[in-house]
């Protein structure tokens, strides 16, 4: 059995504790009303950050993009949605004038949702006519501040929201990934089941949490998802055409439905893999892999479902069919990275008698073979939208090359280049220090990866990885820890009567 | 490689009273022997099919493309259609010769060999498509980048097209590789049997002087693997790149991000299905029912429907995001192809494909033999239609309904797709008489794991049935 450090434990808290900090810290100095973003607009101004951003010219430059965004706009074919329009305008506006002033526009095209699209024109042509009139500035102005506002209070939100669906994911990874070994009958990962059980233990406390998040943006405690927002969906009629599937009612039930599915499995599975230990037949074995052949029907379906809504949809024009596989190769590589952490920390402690260096290269084979089909998905994904550049897809990727450039491609060096360079090695697939460096870089690439899908639409180019986002990980990283280890001592690491326990036993590659 | 130790709850994967020579006898067998009248039936047909394609070809060649049913309008459609089914099947060869070798997956062994022949054979009906669909044939060496005379005038890199030119033949050359290394130990096997001049001279040229030794197979193995390596990313960039063709466009209906895994999925499918297909007949014509047993059947079938059941979420996800898209020719290009002129044809691709697979959920249809048959034929025709579905139903009707117009295939273009079908077995059918169609050397290695004859012995020496003394006894 194994016990449960007191200094791991400690860790844990420690971490939890400075986690709550952080979170706590970046809610508290989150901006409440448009005179803080003014004060924070302008303590960054004295510290030169933005630089001229608010000095006069710039309000030209800004004025000169209107015009441009107008003529755009019109030019743009008449059936094209109004976002289409502004999409076109946001790309030529970033073009000409500083960042700061591009941003109004996309506040124009983001928030606003509330002019639809012949609203959209009257308001752009009189705001490019009109650009001398100090009135419309003003006007502009205070919108700019409102969107602002609305990013900076966003960005404790979502940063909580990152890590939790993230942690909450990788849970769910090691299960789809358990159920898979299950189901294939693997010889050599039996050995490896109790520590695949202990981390989709998470799985309950992680998606309660994620459903929490999910129900308080129902109830407009935050605003990850603007489709939640009457005001916005009353003025944008692409959503409008979605409320059928996005709306509060019919979005919390499919939540309650995913998260219970797949924690009943987990449940299931587990009750019958302590069952089998005590059997003297292989009934429970039995059960177990119908139940995991059920269990990635189930997941299929849900997975991308899932992806839809609370990934995708926080981008409520934007639409992929990859999508949802593509988030699942994200997180099924780090759910298998996390087993093959936990595993090589509790091997170091002499926990796992069993587990040899052939167990710890599959678990790498693996980790390096899903990290390139994750890249496989990321390229097919973002090269068939680039090369085909269609105007209402080509801004996901617009926003991110332009405001997310280090993450959007450094996420790529830490989930393709680093690890498959490192992994391709045999030798190395078997050190414990190689394993585990990849692992941290393909963990933090992956986090990146969520942040990347997350961030951009919630809080646009406000973006920082600072307090609120560190402590979030921490929080969960100690949560995670302490839930997972804690599941761990509730059973033997060995899977006794497993009817391939032995085959894995004796497992040599 | 993995231990030596196998749990008693694995079925045994040859069948009988099997030693290693009966192996080699029964590999042997139908190279050895000479072809019965069927076989010469079937030939006779294939090949007037085949020289019957080829006349299609000829006429097209020498007359033009506007033999075809293609318009102006839709301009691709059999030719391109038949090019990806024929690519999509060549994918479960490699797949079973090197995804299932990553796997350590012990029942590829049976049926790697033609499986890979298969992909060969139908990559090889593949290639003649992008070539014979040209309008001038006679130029198509203008895709390569060879330095010329008219200024060094290069091809535009930017074409999926031409990436088809190189995945194709990498392909090829690589599959052809990777076949021909695994059949050297097979052939000096078949060169040492031989008893005429002329059958020893013919495998000794084609076995390279293969001899057997300890650094041989530690070279071999170690080849195979490094190749199944590179043919895995390779047979996934293969048909992404095919489905590039279609996904890189701006057609409603094409252009959708889903398509590179979905072509993957679809082609594994259609390729397995394939697979089933030959090998049902295979294992009765040349008695080799001992080395492809039901479960290799029953595998082959779960793993066709597991690739249909992905290929079905992939279609009732592209129905969901036309309808979330809000792009209404998106929209309408569903629409169409669900209640269009051609709803049959969606009709039919939806049966076949999301349905029939799911019949193998049921373990009496799935290991029987002739249901699987049966299903085996009707995938092939679900995934023949979907190239088809996505291809002319998208292209039919798009942005201008000015442009909107109907698809009517021409002898011609019958002909040449009943060409390729001959021509396959045509090769196929030669395959089956003068190649050991069974890796023997891979089989008799995993003789003392998997075959009944050593199942039975252990269970009687007691070796695995009682799993606690036999760790003690192994494990120290």
């Amino acid at each position: 059995m194994y016990t449960f450090s007191s200094r791991l434990k400690t860790f844990a808290f420690v971490l939890m504790v400075l986690g709550i900090l952080g979170i706590g810290y970046s809610f508290f100095t989150a901006p409440k009303t448009i005179e803080d973003v003014e004060k924070i607009v302008a303590e960054e101004q004295a510290h030169g950050h933005h630089g001229d951003a608010h000095a006069a010219p710039a309000h030209d430059a800004h004025g000169s993009a209107k015009e441009e965004h107008n003529a755009e706009a019109h030019a743009a074919p008449a059936e094209k949605p109004a976002d289409t329009a502004h999409a076109v305008a946001v790309d030529s506006a970033h073009k000409t004038t500083d960042s700061v002033h591009a941003e109004a526009v996309v506040a124009a095209g983001h928030e606003g949702h509330d002019h639809d699209a012949h609203e959209g024109h009257e308001a752009h042509a009189e705001a490019a006519h009109g650009h001398d009139d100090a009135h419309a500035a003003h006007d502009e102005h205070h919108k700019h501040m409102e969107h602002m506002l609305h990013q900076l209070q966003n960005k404790p939100w979502s940063a909580v929201y990152v890590a939790a669906l993230f942690c909450m994911l990788i849970s769910l990874g090691a299960l789809a990934f358990y159920a898979i070994q299950n189901a294939a009958s693997a010889g050599w990962s039996p050995v490896l089941f109790r520590v695949m059980e202990a981390i989709s233990a998470y799985l309950v406390p992680g998606a309660i949490i994620v459903y929490v998040l999910l129900v308080l943006g129902a109830l407009d405690m935050h605003h990850i998802f603007i489709w939640m927002d009457e005001k916005v969906v009353a003025h944008d009629h692409l959503i409008q055409a979605k409320s059928g599937y996005l709306n509060k009612t019919f979005f919390l039930i499919r939540a309650a439905l995913f998260m219970g599915g797949w924690i009943l499995y987990r449940q299931y599975a587990r009750k019958n893999s302590l069952a089998q230990d005590e059997s003297n037949d292989n009934s429970y074995y039995k059960k177990n892999f119908k139940a995991s052949a059920g269990f990635l029907v189930f997941f299929i379906v849900t997975e991308s479902i899932m992806s839809w809504d609370w990934i995708m949809s926080v981008d409520p024009h934007w639409y992929s069919t990859l999508f949802g596989w593509y988030v699942f190769a994200s997180f099924f590589v780090s759910g298998i990275t996390t087993i093959a952490m936990i595993t090589l920390y509790l091997k170091s402690k002499g926990y796992l008698e069993y587990v040899n260096t052939s167990h710890i290269h599959d678990l790498a084979k693996f980790m390096f073979g899903i990290s390139v089909f994750w890249t496989y998905l990321w390229f097919s994904q973002f090269m068939l939208i680039w090369y085909a550049d269609i105007p209402e897809e080509v801004t996901y990727f617009k926003t991110r090359i332009e405001d997310y450039n280090l993450p959007f491609f450094g996420m790529v060096a830490m989930n393709f280049v680093f690890p498959v360079l490192i992994l391709i090695n045999t030798d190395f697939k078997r050190l414990s220090w190689i394993v585990v460096t990849a692992g941290t870089v393909i963990l933090a690439g992956h986090y990146i990866d969520f942040f990347n899908m997350i961030m951009p639409a919630t809080v646009g180019n406000q973006w920082f990885i600072g307090a609120g986002e560190i402590g979030a990980i921490l929080f969960f990283m100690g949560l995670f820890i302490f839930v997972v280890f804690t599941a761990l001592t509730k059973a033997p690491l060995l899977a006794k009567r497993n009817p391939l326990i032995e085959e894995s036993k004796h497992f040599h590659y | 490689m993995s231990s030596h130790y196998e749990a008693p709850i694995r079925k045994p994967l040859i069948i009988g009273d099997k030693n290693y020579h009966d192996v080699t006898v029964d590999v042997a067998r139908p190279v050895e022997g000479r072809a019965n009248k069927q076989w010469w039936i079937a030939f006779s047909i294939a090949l007037a099919a085949f020289l019957w394609g080829v006349g299609c070809v000829a006429y097209t060649v020498g007359t033009g493309i506007g033999t075809w049913g293609s318009n102006k309008t839709i301009g691709w459609a059999w030719d391109i259609t038949n090019f990806v089914w024929w690519v999509g099947i060549g994918h479960a060869g490699t797949l079973i010769s090197a995804v299932l070798l990553l796997f350590r997956q012990k029942w590829r062994m049976a049926i790697n060999r033609s499986a890979e022949a298969m992909t060969i054979f139908s990559v090889i009906q593949a290639a003649m498509f992008p070539v014979f669909h040209m309008g001038r044939p006679w130029l198509a060496y203008w895709v390569m980048p060879i330095p010329n005379q008219f200024g060094s005038l290069w091809v535009n890199f930017n074409s999926p097209l031409l990436w088809d030119v190189f995945a194709i033949s990498t392909y090829l050359s690589v599959s052809l590789v990777f076949w021909w290394t695994g059949l050297l130990p097979d052939f000096a096997m078949l060169r040492d049997r031989a008893i005429t001049p002329f059958t020893k001279r013919v495998y000794s040229i084609v076995s390279f002087g293969w001899s057997g030794r300890a650094k041989d197979w530690q070279r071999f193995e170690e080849v195979s693997l490094v190749l199944a390596g590179l043919a895995t990313p390779l047979v996934l960039s293969v048909h992404t790149i095919v489905s590039f063709d279609f996904a890189t466009s701006v057609i409603p209906g094409w252009h959708t991000t889903i398509l590179p895994p979905y072509f993957v999925a679809g082609a594994i499918f259609s390729g397995f299905a394939m697979v089933n297909t030959l090998l049902i007949i295979m294992r009765k014509v040349s008695n080799l029912e001992a080395y492809i047993t039901i479960q290799h059947i029953e595998l082959m079938n779960i793993i066709i429907m597991i690739t249909g059941s992905i290929v079905g979420i992939a279609y009732i996800t592209e129905l969901f995001v036309a309808w979330y898209s809000g792009v209404e020719y998106e929209q309408y290009a569903f629409l169409n192809r669900a209640t269009g002129p051609y709803w049959w044809s969606y009709a039919l691709m939806m049966t076949c494909n999301v349905i029939s697979p799911q019949v193998m959920w049921f373990k009496k249809i799935r290991t029987s033999i002739y249901v699987s048959f049966v299903i085996s034929i009707v995938v092939n025709i679900g995934m023949w239609f979907e190239r088809f579905v996505i291809i002319v139903t998208s292209l039919h009707r798009d942005y201008l309904p000015s442009s909107w117009t109907m698809f009517q295939p021409t002898f011609v273009d019958a002909g040449f797709f009943i060409g390729t079908i001959g021509f396959f077995f045509v090769l196929f059918l030669l395959y089956s008489r003068s190649f050991p169609v069974i890796a023997q050397a891979e089989v008799k290695s995993i003789m003392k794991t998997s075959s009944e004859t050593y199942k039975k012995k252990w269970a009687s020496e007691g070796h695995g049935h009682d799993n606690h003394s036999h760790s003690e006894n192994n494990h120290h």
